[in-house]
């Protein structure tokens, strides 16, 4: 099922946006496509840079065996057909980051083929994404255009390094399933290491490709935003340019196809160059490579190799946890907080401590900015309030005082709760001591109860207010019963 | 000139191996026999100090009873390989002040060996060209001229430098390449052996790219067993060269001198080409009777698309050639010429840098890969090129090799042909087919013609069978016995 559309309004009724993306993954490799050179965030400019990186004469490439396996992977986990015989072709155009004066990439016979993957959105719907095809190529130099007024500087270090360019079908109808298209891939990404999806450092982009219609008419000319690195600014710009066509339409114009760039600082999209301007690519196969034929037996491995995926573990977390569709949706968004998960849910009530990862927990990372993987509380502690909570030693309410104090650093929850004397009163002498107390001073409330049997709430709230909270609620509520007679 | 530039490579070696004379006395002659013929502009860069120095280590190491199968010979390099520390130019302006950090994997095989290092040999720009005259630097002359003319001949190309430098004992043997003929014509051109082996035999890393589905390096040398000899030491698998294949290197030079008794020969029809001069067609009848007399099968045998090779191969070549040489941009390394902005600087540094030929064949593969022509000729030229290497799958059925004059004419006059390019392409009518099936194929100087100019047969051979085509060459060259030398006009 594709994207049920969201349909715009415009001045003459109502209009579908259509949307395609391209996504370039990083292979989350140690060095570049085809030449032994290191990839590293944060080297200094030019450090990490092979002859054959820098096309000096003569020089030329190697396939990097890792990287390959790597797509391999991602086409797997994509569902999509491997394929066994594929090329890598030049893309010829000039330009200062580019040493070779083309790009190795591939054309005409990519990697993998067709796949498709489900894309669940925030309201817990879902819909299929066809992948037309996934290939490899090279990333190009960094052009740097503001050290100097009068000069560019070239920085080759990401020259060579090995993309996975993922191409989607136009099967997206919002701008929010846009997003969560590219939440999913990079999740599926990630899962199998192919990529590690870091999209701040530009290791995952996508170029938003849209166009749009009436509803269930013909097609539009489409428009292509390069480079768009966030969730926000994919967002951001399919609405601006979602609007801008249905505005430049409805005033009687024509939509040119072009590529565009999104101005974060505007929110804006604006043109880059039209199809006119376009270049010719002058493709042609690499004479410097041979065809890339794989072994079926070694896509076979790589297949058996291949950690579970999101929607299978989802499907698990459900089954083996009673999770609900929404909880272990957002527990396997990310394979880090799935496995929190089932550390803390080892022997324990899995509800109660998805809801303690995923309300408590994630709400103040989220709050403070940080990912399950830079928790200060470790998943055995979950498990231990959890349990705390199980064994009756502590109620909810005082969990979330504990909680609070484990976020704080106090420690582990069974020291804080001995440290701070917050066990649960369960002892039952005591509390029957204190109800008879209550009623007998609270005649009045006592006759009440008796008619009206949900007033009871007011005698529990007295016995905890008595106890500073720490008498188990199951206990009293038992004891006041049988003291009132109800 | 000392009788020691006069020798084969495989004399000097076992004079050196007796220590009849040392490696230093061997490299100061040729060193002095380098410089002795500077009108022929055969070397772009000599290196007689780094020649001796590598002489010395040579003999040192001779005299410790050690040393690799070329310890000490002096070598000339087509100036396309990289050499680390010395120019690199590839015969172009645009490189005219390169010098590489990195040394090409044939020659960091020849000085493993324990070659030494004479100079760089002048060569079409890019290796691109049939005559030398394409080089930055300036023709090479051939030391060959017709009886009782002082004309200037061109040595052929685009290994003019190193074809010129063998014949004239500037070096005892030489590297060189070839993409379409390169090794092979001057090699006929010159009364020299060349050989250019099956594609994948020699690695492509480090020697300056022309069109690499088709570059592949081979020596030029003296004799037969001479290039039998550098070519064992230039070859062998390298996993930096994706192309290079992983096949063992035999000891060819054991297969020269061998029977070739009971080998079938094919005459491809295809090749008898409408104008060429009699006298070729006369040495190739003298080439048939050779190796029958020495117990070959002649067998006729037709390659029916012969006809389409040199368009093809001036389709492939260039579209290559073009993506190849779109880094030399100004930006990293090699010339620049500056401009009011990007787009300038490009067209500055690349139209000062390249010349006319180079600049052709760039427009040449543009225009073939560019959209909307791309099916018509690209495309269709690789169908011609599988058609012609399934030509030589069939005609090998049937024979062991193949035997073809090497060019359609004997070395002709410097300018003669420059102003007409197509008769020029001309020039690689027999050869190219080799280098787009990809097939090993080598030239032997067969005869004189009346003019007295060398004339070259080709053999050619099943991929990776270069042994075959040493043993039939050496029967060749043994029945042709040619032993003419050019008379040292230049010194």
């Amino acid at each position: 099922m594709s994207e049920t559309a969201k349909l715009i309004k415009g001045a003459t009724g109502d209009w579908e946006v259509v949307i395609g993306l391209e996504v370039h993954a990083q292979v989350a490799s140690r060095s570049k496509l085809f030449s032994g050179a290191a990839v590293g965030f944060g080297a200094a400019p030019n450090e990490q840079v092979s002859l054959v990186d820098a096309a000096m004469p003569g020089m030329l490439p190697v396939i990097n065996r890792f990287c390959v396996e790597q797509a391999v992977r991602a086409g797997l986990a994509l569902n999509a057909r491997i394929n066994s015989w594929s090329r890598f072709d030049r893309k010829n155009y000039f330009y200062p980051d580019l040493p070779q004066g083309y790009q190795i990439s591939q054309f005409k016979d990519p990697i993998v083929g067709e796949g498709e993957i489900e894309v669940e959105k925030d309201d817990g719907s879902s819909f299929t994404v066809r992948i037309e095809r996934l290939h490899l190529e090279q990333d190009a130099g960094k052009s740097i255009h503001d050290l100097d007024p009068n000069w560019t500087y070239v920085d080759l270090n990401r020259a060579g390094t090995a993309l996975m360019e993922i191409v989607s079908r136009p099967d997206i109808r919002s701008a929010e399933g846009a997003a969560a298209y590219v939440k999913k891939l990079r999740n599926i990404l990630r899962c199998v290491g192919a990529c590690d999806g870091d999209m701040e450092k530009g290791n995952l982009r996508a170029d938003v490709n849209v166009s749009v219609r009436k509803p269930g008419g013909e097609l539009g000319t489409r428009c292509e935003i390069k480079n768009v690195n966030s969730y926000r600014y994919i967002q951001q710009a399919i609405e601006y340019e979602a609007r801008r066509q249905i505005e430049l339409i409805e005033d009687g114009h024509a939509i040119h196809q072009e590529t565009r760039l999104f101005d974060p600082g505007k929110g804006e999209t604006r043109s880059m160059r039209s199809k006119e301007e376009a270049h010719d690519y002058r493709y042609f196969p690499d004479p410097d490579l041979l065809p890339l034929e794989l072994d079926p037996a070694w896509i076979a491995e790589i297949q058996a190799s291949l950690p579970e995926l999101p929607d299978a573990r989802k499907a698990r977390l459900m089954k083996d946890y009673g999770l609900s569709a929404y909880d272990a949706g957002v527990l396997v968004s990310d394979g880090a907080r799935a496995d929190f998960f089932e550390k803390a849910a080892t022997g324990r009530d899995s509800k109660l401590v998805a809801n303690w990862t995923i309300n408590d927990l994630m709400g103040r990372l989220a709050g403070a900015g940080h990912e399950i993987q830079d928790s200060p509380i470790p998943p055995e502690d979950i498990a231990g309030l959890v349990k705390l909570i199980e064994d009756g030693v502590i109620s909810s309410k005082i969990a979330k005082d504990v909680f609070e104090r484990m976020w704080a650093g106090e420690g582990r929850p069974a020291g804080i709760v001995e440290k701070h004397g917050l066990v649960q009163v369960t002892d039952t002498a005591a509390i029957e001591a204190l109800v008879d107390k209550i009623i007998a001073a609270n005649p009045g409330q006592a006759e009440q109860v008796k008619a009206k049997p949900q007033a009871i709430g007011w005698f529990v709230g007295q016995v905890m207010k008595e106890t500073q909270g720490k008498a188990n609620p199951a206990a009293v509520n038992q004891i006041l019963k049988a003291k009132l007679g109800l | 000139m000392s009788e020691l530039t006069g020798l084969t490579l495989k004399a000097a070696i076992e004079g050196l191996k007796s220590r009849a004379f040392s490696s230093e006395e061997l490299t100061r002659a040729h060193s002095q026999a380098v410089e002795a013929a500077r009108p022929l502009n055969a070397y772009v860069l000599e290196t007689p100090d780094h020649a001796l120095a590598m002489a010395r280590a040579s003999d040192g190491r001779i005299a410790r009873g050690e040393g690799g199968p070329l310890e000490g010979v002096p070598l000339g390099i087509k100036d396309l390989f990289c050499t680390r520390g010395f120019r690199t130019t590839a015969g172009s302006k645009i490189l005219e002040d390169f010098t590489p950090t990195y040394e090409s994997t044939v020659t960091s095989n020849l000085w493993r060996d324990g070659a030494v290092m004479l100079g760089k040999l002048n060569l079409d720009e890019f290796a691109m060209g049939s005559s030398n005259e394409t080089s930055a630097f300036g023709p090479v002359t051939n030391p060959w001229r017709a009886r009782e003319s002082n004309q200037q001949l061109t040595p052929g190309g685009s290994s003019g430098g190193s074809a010129a430098a063998v014949a004239a004992d500037l070096c005892l043997a030489a590297t060189a390449t070839d993409t379409g003929g390169s090794i092979r014509q001057p090699a006929a051109f010159t009364g020299t052996v060349g050989i250019k082996p099956t594609y994948g035999r020699c690695s492509r890393w480090g020697i300056v790219a022309f069109a690499s589905s088709l570059d592949q390096a081979g020596p030029i040398a003296k004799t037969v067993e001479d290039a039998a000899i550098l070519l064992r030491s230039m070859a062998g698998h390298d996993p930096k060269d994706s192309t290079s294949l992983p096949a063992e290197v035999p000891d060819f030079p054991s297969f020269v001198g061998k029977p070739v008794k009971g080998l079938k020969v094919g005459i491809p029809r295809e090749y008898r080409v409408e104008g060429m001069p009699e006298e070729i067609e006369k040495l190739w009848q003298s080439g048939i009777a050779w190796l029958k007399d020495a117990g070959c099968e002649i067998v006729e045998v037709s390659l029916p698309h012969t006809r389409y090779a040199l368009p093809a191969y001036y389709i492939v070549a260039p579209a290559e050639a073009s993506s190849n040489l779109a880094r030399y941009d100004g930006m990293r390394y090699g010339l620049r010429v500056d401009g009011k902005n990007l787009t300038d600087v490009y067209e500055e540094t690349r139209g000062h840098g390249f010349g006319e030929e180079v600049k052709r064949r760039i427009l040449i593969g543009t225009y073939v890969l560019s959209a909307g022509y791309y099916d018509a000729y690209y495309l269709r030229a690789q169908k011609v090129r599988r058609k012609i290497a399934d030509d030589f799958d069939q005609a090998f059925q049937k024979v062991d090799a193949l035997l073809t004059p090497t060019a359609p004419s004997a070395a002709f006059a410097l300018g003669d042909r420059t102003a007409d390019p197509v008769a020029m392409y001309l020039n690689d009518v027999f050869t190219v087919t080799v280098n787009l099936a990809g097939l090993p194929g080598v030239s032997v100087p067969a005869g004189l013609d009346s003019k007295g100019l060398p004339l070259g047969l080709q053999l050619i051979g099943r991929a990776l069978d270069e042994g075959t085509l040493f043993s039939l060459a050496g029967a060749v060259e043994k029945a042709a016995a040619f032993k003419s030398k050019p008379e040292r006009w230049w010194a």
